[in-house]
């Protein structure tokens, strides 16, 4: 089993949240793991991305290497298009749909929509409205990542046991609610395929 | 044996604490901080009295250390790269007085410039100091080398530098944590004067150094973090330093068909080289940063054996090193994914909404309409962001304090009135000092400190001025008549024009104080205080 995933978005809406549960997952299931974040300059509103590597052999680069990576999963549209080059050949972008416009020149929605949906292999969603309608606009990443699960190589059980391992300190309300979140984005992505 | 997620930066923490530390010494700068955060949330470094306190800047935090060091217990430094040029007159004379505890200090590197001005190659200030380099190829490595580097430093009394870069900082992997070794008891250097670096004792100080050359040459040669690796096809050797080892083996699914040194210990291990030299045609270096061991192996004339790398082309002369620049290097194929879609733009960091700098930038743009362009000397920090649309404000970054002394130079050569604008961490860092040249010659410019209370570039660690930037204004010797504070708030905005316009008409040194909380601190404290209520 290997996977090399791309996590994207923009700097302060939680991809690292995302990396951490599926790093749990990983961790829980013996698998080998790197991580490669983004600190640093560009955590002030701009591009951000996680290279996240599973396998059950050593993993050497931290980096994914251009045309490898298995899948990309984006919390905004348009920093999904960011990453294409990574992607290989019949790999699978699941993103968000709901645009971060925090730059003067951000695309035209249309055109936006329009290339998202032009992708041949994607899971777009609108997380952000199934996160409201559950009542937690904050679980809207948790929403992205549950419909990335059909393509992750771990289970909707083992990826409950990386959100219980990582919010768990938190109290059973809040696993609950990224439990229910991460149900509904597997629903959605299991409907669309 | 206990296996923990870790970053580069936390392993070498860990390691840290494993290896006996008793002090962590730092100022933050990316992609360094880590380190000492994670110290900073370790039970075992609260209950063991490990000092984990930033300090001031990179300069205090070296010299302290060297204060451990001669009490005999174990401390490191950690700073990025630039932050070993603010520490060099410490860190260079550490290797002439030697060490009594051991003494590691790690310098993160930017190649890329994620996050800096520059992409300076720390392997070069260790070949500087004439002292071991160690750099980790991987997070376990990394645990190591600093578990283990204390140990070392001791042995060739002389501080090791460990180097790493941005990608290994800043990955999590796997870590297996080794034996816990105790502090050092306090024990005083045996010679009395093995600190004192007067001429006479330098000299004989300076001898021993050059004297260990051999001993760390043989360290190296024999060092466990290097490695040669046979391989069939001697077309082509490949020298491998750090973490491109990672990208080397990738590409190979880690059985590399060429002979390969990796090398994680320097000085460059001679035996491996010369081994590599005779049994292939040509040799490919993968450094990440500055071509240091390609320099060295292709000599001045460059008449022996094909040295490759980023001198030649076969790499790219600057930015970090990837599989893929790995790969083509090595003529390898790799079917890259689609281009990037013409519909991405750029989206560069920006200032917060909500952030105090906003209104500090749109009083002072305002307050200048009346003087030509070109006059804001800025320094480091989240406020840098406003060189970028839609302020345009500053004129300048160069390295930390340079604000202020910027300004003292320009208006010196009749550029009045000239500005500083900088942040309480950068003023403590090292404006303090600029801002005594300006009291003493009453230079005409303005120091816009914008106060937001905390070290926010870097993610909000504490600032040392905290409360105290108008007391040391005071005591440095400005003119309390022209010491102003402002709150930096929108609907405050025709006060505080008021105030700039005076003090920028003012013909001698005014100081401008803009004091509001950073909104990202502001609002993590509300988080913590909610929780405890
Ligand atoms: C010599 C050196 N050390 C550290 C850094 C990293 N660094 C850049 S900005 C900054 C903090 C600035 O804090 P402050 O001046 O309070 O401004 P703020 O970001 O809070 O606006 C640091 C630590 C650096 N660039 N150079």
């Amino acid at each position: 089993m290997k996977i090399d995933i791309i996590l994207a978005g923009v700097g302060g809406q939680g991809i690292l949240t995302i990396a951490a549960v599926i790093g749990m997952a990983a961790v829980d299931k013996n698998l080998y793991l790197k991580q490669a974040e983004v600190h640093g300059m560009s955590q002030r509103g701009g591009d951000v991305q996680s290279n996240l590597r599973l396998s059950d052999k050593p993993i050497y680069s931290d980096l994914i290497t251009k045309g490898c990576a298995d899948i990309i999963i984006s919390v905004e549209p348009m920093e999904a298009l960011r990453y294409l080059p990574y992607l290989k050949k019949g790999g699978y972008v699941i993103t968000n749909i709901v645009q971060f416009n925090n730059i003067v020149n951000y695309p035209n929605e249309d055109e936006l929509n329009a290339r998202i949906k032009a992708l041949p292999n994607r899971i777009a969603i609108n997380a952000d409205q199934i996160a409201k309608d559950l009542g937690n606009t904050r679980a809207s990443n948790i929403v992205v990542l549950g419909a990335a699960v059909p393509f992750l190589g771990l289970s909707i059980k083992e990826l409950e046991g990386g959100i219980k391992s990582l919010f768990g300190s938190k109290g059973d309300d809040v696993v609950e609610m990224n439990i229910t979140a991460l149900h509904a984005g597997y629903e959605f992505a299991k409907s669309e395929m | 044996m206990q296996k923990l997620l870790l970053l580069g930066d936390e392993a070498i923490s860990q390691g840290a604490i494993d290896g006996g530390i008793s002090g962590f010494y730092a100022y933050p700068g990316t992609p360094s901080t880590e380190i000492m955060e994670y110290a900073q949330h370790s039970k075992e470094v609260k209950a063991s009295g490990i000092n984990c306190v930033w300090s001031a800047n990179e300069k205090t935090a070296m010299e302290s250390a060297i204060g451990m060091s001669y009490v005999g217990k174990r401390a490191m430094v950690q700073l990025k790269h630039v932050g070993l040029n603010v520490a060099a007159d410490a860190f260079i004379n550490s290797t002439i007085t030697g060490v009594n505890g051991g003494l590691i200090v790690v310098a993160a590197d930017d190649p890329s410039m994620h996050s800096s001005q520059n992409e300076q190659d720390s392997r070069f200030y260790g070949d500087f100091a004439m002292i071991p380099i160690l750099e980790p190829s991987n997070q376990q490595e990394a645990y190591d080398m600093a578990q283990n580097g204390f140990e070392l430093s001791e042995k060739y009394n002389v501080p090791i530098l460990v180097r790493i870069t941005t990608r290994l900082a800043h990955s999590r992997a796997g870590v297996s944590t080794g034996n816990k070794i105790a502090q050092n008891p306090i024990s005083l250097p045996k010679d009395p004067r093995q600190f004192v670096l007067l001429p006479g004792i330098a000299r004989k100080n300076y001898k021993k150094l050059l004297e260990m050359q051999e001993a760390m040459q043989e360290a190296s040669n024999n060092s466990i973090y290097n490695k040669y690796i046979d391989g069939v096809d001697k077309s082509i050797g490949i020298v491998a330093c750090g973490i491109s080892y990672n990208y080397l083996m990738e590409n190979f699914d880690g059985k590399c068909p060429h002979p390969v040194v990796k090398i994680s210990q320097y000085p460059i291990p001679e035996n491996h080289l010369r081994k590599l030299r005779n049994e292939c045609q040509s040799i490919l270096v993968l450094e990440e940063g500055y071509p240091l061991v390609e320099k060295n192996l292709k000599g001045f004339f460059n008449e022996g054996l094909q040295i490759r790398g980023r001198l030649d082309g076969s790499l790219p002369r600057d930015g970090e090193l990837n599989p893929n620049l790995v790969a083509k290097a090595l003529g390898l194929e790799i079917i890259e994914g689609e281009a990037i879609p013409e519909i991405v733009k750029m989206r560069p960091p920006s200032l917060c909404m909500g952030c105090g700098h906003r209104d500090v930038y749109n009083a002072l743009n305002e307050a200048l309409e009346d003087y030509d362009i070109g006059r804001v000397f800025a320094d480091i920090g989240c406020y840098t962001l406003g060189a970028l649309p839609p302020f345009n404000a500053i004129n300048s970054c160069v390295d930390m304090g340079a604000s202020i002394t910027m300004a003292i130079g320009a208006s010196d050569a009749g550029l009045v009135p000239a500005v500083a604008v900088i942040g309480d961490s950068t003023f403590t860092h090292s404006g303090m000092t600029g801002l005594l040249d300006a009291v003493i010659k009453d230079a005409p410019i303005v120091v816009l400190i914008s106060d937001n209370s905390t070290t926010g570039m870097t993610g909000g660690q504490a600032s040392a001025a905290k409360g105290r930037i108008v007391d040391i204004c005071k005591g440095i010797g400005v003119n309390p008549a022209h010491i102003r504070i402002l709150n930096p708030l929108k609907r405050l905005h025709e006060e505080n024009l008021a105030i700039l316009k005076e003090e920028l008409a003012y013909k001698g040194l005014s100081v401008v104080v803009a004091q509001r909380e950073c909104i990202q601190t502001a609002i993590r404290n509300k988080k913590a205080a909610k929780k405890t209520k």
